[in-house]
C-alpha cells in the first residue's frame, strides 16, 4: 500500500511583478493587483508539488491531493498542480479567511485536511511570496498534533519514516521523523516540472471540489484574526545614483574604478 | 502578566550575535513599558554565557538544564522554552529569524493560540494600548507592513538578524541567574536532527565581508564567476549571487544573497548583471554603497545604487578590474 500526500498551495500575486507596477491602497491597506499580470501558484508550492511527484516517481504513492484556501481563484492558475500530475484539487473559498492571518488559514486547512481524512504526508511551500510569513505549515502541524520539518531540499520516504535534507545557508541538516508529518519545501529541491500536453488534457477534464468555511464547521469566531494590519506602505528611497560615463564602456569601467578610489571605497 | 522573554542562542564562542540583538530590541521595548527583560539560555553553554547576556541587557537569565538539551533538538528546545514561559508568563516572546527561531516562534504562538509577527525589522510599544507594533517587509520587500496584536495574549515576534544594533557589553550591569529544570519528557522529540553537513566557505565569510562582488543572470554562465572571484580577491572581499544563478546551478546556494539567502552589510557591494528584484535587495539593502553594472538603464538596481555604469559587463569589467588592481597595488 502506498502513501497519501496532501499538498497545500496558495494563489499569490506574481512576485516577478516589476516594482514600478507594484501599488498599495493605503486607505484599505491592500495591494492593488497589477493590471494584466495574472496571479500564480506560489513558487515554493510548485516545489512542494514537485517533491510529491518525485516521491510518486520513486515510491508507492496512492494519491496526491492539492488543497488551497482563498478567494477569487483563477481556475487556469489553480489547475497547474493537476497538469503537473497531482490527482485531485480542493478549493476552500471563503471571504472570512483573511489572507494575512496565518491562524485563520491554518485552522481552515487543518479542518479541510481532516475532512479529506486519510493522509500520511502534508507538503507545503517554505513561505508564501505575498506576506512572506512561513507560518501556516507550522501552525498546521501544531493544530493537527504532527511533527514539522521545514526547508526541505530533498525528501525521502521509507517504512513509515521521512528523512529530509533541511537547507541551511551554509549546507544542510538531515532531520527524520515518523509519518504523518508536515514538511515545507524550498527551491533548493530543484525546478518544478513543466506540465506536458497529456497532463494539461487530464487537468482540463477534472473538476475541483469546492468547500466553504461553513462546510468545514468553521464560523467567524474560530477564524478571528490573531494579527492586525495597521499600515501598509511602499518604502521611499532618497538614493540618487551617480552614473559614470566614458568615451566607451571600457572607459566607463576605468572611470568607475577611479571614482570609487576617490571616495575611498576601494 | 508581564515581561519580555528572549529565546537565547549560544554558539561555540558564547552568546550568538542575534541574541545580543534581541536583548537590545527587548531593552527598547522595555523603555516604553518598564517590563523586565529575561533571557532563556538552553543547555550546557548557558552558565558561561549568562554574564554576557546580563552585560548585553538582560535583567534575568534562566539557565535551562535538561539531559534532552545536550543535543540541539528543536522539539526539546521548544518544550524547554514553553516551560520557561509558564514560569515567566511573558507578554512578549522574542526569537531571532535563525534556522531554529524561525520555526519555534510560530510553533509557540500556535500552541498558545496567539499571533506571531515574522521577520520584524522594527518594534515599538503603542503608548495607548501598551501592545507591540512591529514593522515587517512583505511582498518580497516591495512593501512594509505594520502589524499589532489584538486582545491581551502573549505577543510573539521573530526578528530579522542584523536589523537591530546590539548594545555594547556593559560589565557593570547586574542581574539574576536562575537555574531551571524543565523536566522534559523524551517523547516530545519527534523530528530528530541526525546530521549537520556544513559547506566550508573559502576566504572571507560572505556575511562578514566588507567588500562583496555579486553576480546575476546577466553574467550569462558559471565561467564568468571566475572574473568576480578575481575582483573579490583583489579587494579582499567575498562573492555573492542572485537566486536566479544559484537555481541555474552556476554557483552553490550558499552564495545566495536575499530574502531567502544571506543578509550582507558590506561597505561596498559591486553588482554585475543583477536586476535588483526586491527579494534580492532584501538581503543587501543595508550595504553602505551599492555599485551597479547593468546594461539596462531602467533596472531596479540603479534605484538603490550610489554609483553605476550602464553597459555590457563584457566591455566594462576588464578595464574596471585592471584599474582596480593598479589602484590597490599602488
Ligand atoms: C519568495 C521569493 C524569494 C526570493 N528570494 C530571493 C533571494 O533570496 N535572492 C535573490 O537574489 N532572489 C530571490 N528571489 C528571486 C527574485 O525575485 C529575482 O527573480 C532574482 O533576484 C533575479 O535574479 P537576477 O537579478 O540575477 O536576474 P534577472 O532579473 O534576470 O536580471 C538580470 C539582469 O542582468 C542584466 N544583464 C543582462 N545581460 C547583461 C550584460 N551582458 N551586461 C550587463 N548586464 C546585463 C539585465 O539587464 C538584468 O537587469 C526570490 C523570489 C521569490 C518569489
Ligand atoms: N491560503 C492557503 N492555502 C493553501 N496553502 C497555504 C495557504 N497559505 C499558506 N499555505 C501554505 O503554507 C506555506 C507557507 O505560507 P505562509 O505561512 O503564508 O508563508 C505556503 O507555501 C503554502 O504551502
Amino acid at each position: 500500500m502506498g502513501i497519501k500526500i496532501v499538498v497545500c498551495v496558495k494563489q499569490v500575486m506574481d512576485p516577478e511583478t516589476p516594482a514600478s507596477a507594484f501599488k498599495v491602497d493605503s486607505d484599505t491597506n491592500k495591494v492593488i493587483p497589477a493590471q494584466g499580470i495574472p496571479p500564480v501558484v506560489n513558487g515554493f508550492d510548485e516545489n512542494a508539488v514537485e517533491a510529491a511527484l518525485r516521491l510518486k516517481d520513486s515510491t508507492e504513492v496512492d494519491k496526491i491531493t492539492v488543497i488551497s484556501v482563498g478567494n477569487n481563484f483563477v481556475m487556469d492558475v489553480m489547475k497547474k498542480p493537476l497538469s503537473m500530475g497531482a490527482d485531485e484539487l480542493i478549493l476552500v473559498q471563503d471571504e472570512s479567511v483573511s489572507e494575512l492571518d496565518a491562524f485563520a488559514t491554518a485552522t481552515t486547512l487543518a479542518k479541510a485536511i481532516e475532512k479529506v481524512g486519510e493522509y500520511d504526508l502534508i507538503l507545503c511551500g517554505r513561505q508564501a511570496s505575498d506576506w512572506d510569513q512561513a507560518h501556516v505549515p507550522l501552525g498546521l502541524a501544531e493544530l493537527l498534533g504532527l511533527p514539522s520539518i521545514t526547508l526541505a531540499q530533498k525528501v525521502d520516504v521509507a517504512d513509515g519514516m521521512i528523512s529530509i535534507q533541511r537547507s541551511l545557508t551554509d549546507g544542510y541538516e538531515v532531520v527524520e521523523s515518523q509519518l504523518p508529518a508536515v514538511i515545507t519545501v524550498s527551491n533548493e529541491l530543484g525546478e518544478p516540472r513543466y506540465p506536458n500536453l497529456r497532463g494539461i488534457m487530464q487537468a482540463s477534464r477534472k473538476t475541483p471540489t469546492i468547500w466553504s468555511a461553513a462546510d468545514l464547521g468553521l464560523d467567524a469566531e474560530s477564524l478571528s484574526p490573531r494579527l492586525t494590519l495597521t499600515e501598509l506602505f511602499i518604502p521611499v528611497s532618497d538614493k540618487r545614483v551617480e552614473i559614470i560615463e566614458g568615451e566607451d564602456e571600457a572607459d566607463a569601467g576605468r572611470k568607475l574604478a577611479l571614482r570609487l578610489r576617490e571616495e575611498k571605497l576601494i | 502578566m508581564g515581561g519580555i522573554l528572549v529565546f537565547g542562542e549560544i554558539g561555540q564562542n558564547g552568546l550568538q550575535s542575534i541574541t545580543s540583538e534581541l536583548l537590545a530590541a527587548a531593552r527598547g521595548l522595555s523603555a516604553g513599558s518598564g517590563d523586565e527583560v529575561t533571557v532563556a539560555l538552553l543547555g550546557s553553554g548557558a552558565d558561561a554565557a549568562s554574564q554576557d547576556a546580563i552585560a548585553r541587557g538582560a535583567d534575568k537569565v534562566y539557565s535551562v538544564q535538561d539531559p534532552l538539551l545536550e543535543d540541539p533538538q528543536a522539539d526539546a528546545q521548544l518544550g524547554a522554552f514553553e516551560a520557561v514561559c509558564i514560569e515567566v508568563k511573558p507578554s512578549v516572546a522574542l526569537f531571532g529569524r535563525t534556522p531554529v527561531g524561525r520555526d519555534l516562534g510560530p510553533r509557540l504562538a500556535f500552541r498558545h493560540g496567539v499571533g506571531v509577527a515574522q521577520d520584524c525589522i522594527e518594534m515599538t510599544t503603542d503608548s495607548a494600548t501598551g501592545r507591540v507594533v512591529a514593522t515587517r517587509p512583505v511582498y518580497g520587500g516591495n512593501a512594509l507592513a505594520k502589524v499589532t496584536f489584538p486582545g491581551d495574549g502573549m505577543q510573539v515576534l521573530v526578528v530579522r538578524p542584523k536589523a537591530v544594533e546590539p548594545l555594547g557589553a556593559d560589565s557593570s550591569r547586574t542581574g539574576e541567574v536562575v537555574t531551571f529544570n524543565p523536566g522534559l519528557d523524551p517523547s516530545i522529540v519527534r523530528a530528530r536532527l541526525v546530521q549537520t553537513v556544513r559547506q566550508e566557505s573559502e576566504g572571507v565569510r560572505l556575511e562578514d565581508a566588507v567588500v562583496v562582488v555579486g553576480g546575476g543572470r546577466g553574467i550569462g554562465g558559471a565561467e564568468a564567476f571566475e572574473m568576480l572571484h578575481e575582483l573579490a580577491r583583489i579587494l579582499g572581499g567575498a562573492v555573492g549571487a542572485s537566486r536566479a544563478v544559484c537555481d541555474a546551478g552556476w554557483i552553490d546556494h550558499s552564495y545566495q544573497v536575499g530574502l531567502t539567502g544571506k543578509t550582507i552589510t558590506p561597505d561596498i557591494y559591486i553588482t554585475v548583471g543583477i536586476s535588483g528584484a526586491s527579494q534580492h535587495m532584501a538581503g543587501c539593502a543595508a550595504s553602505k554603497n551599492i555599485v551597479a553594472i547593468n546594461r539596462d538603464a531602467d533596472a531596479n538596481i540603479f534605484k538603490a545604487a550610489s554609483f553605476g555604469v550602464v553597459g555590457d559587463w563584457k566591455n566594462v569589467m576588464p578595464s574596471f578590474i585592471e584599474t582596480v588592481r593598479e589602484l590597490v597595488n599602488s
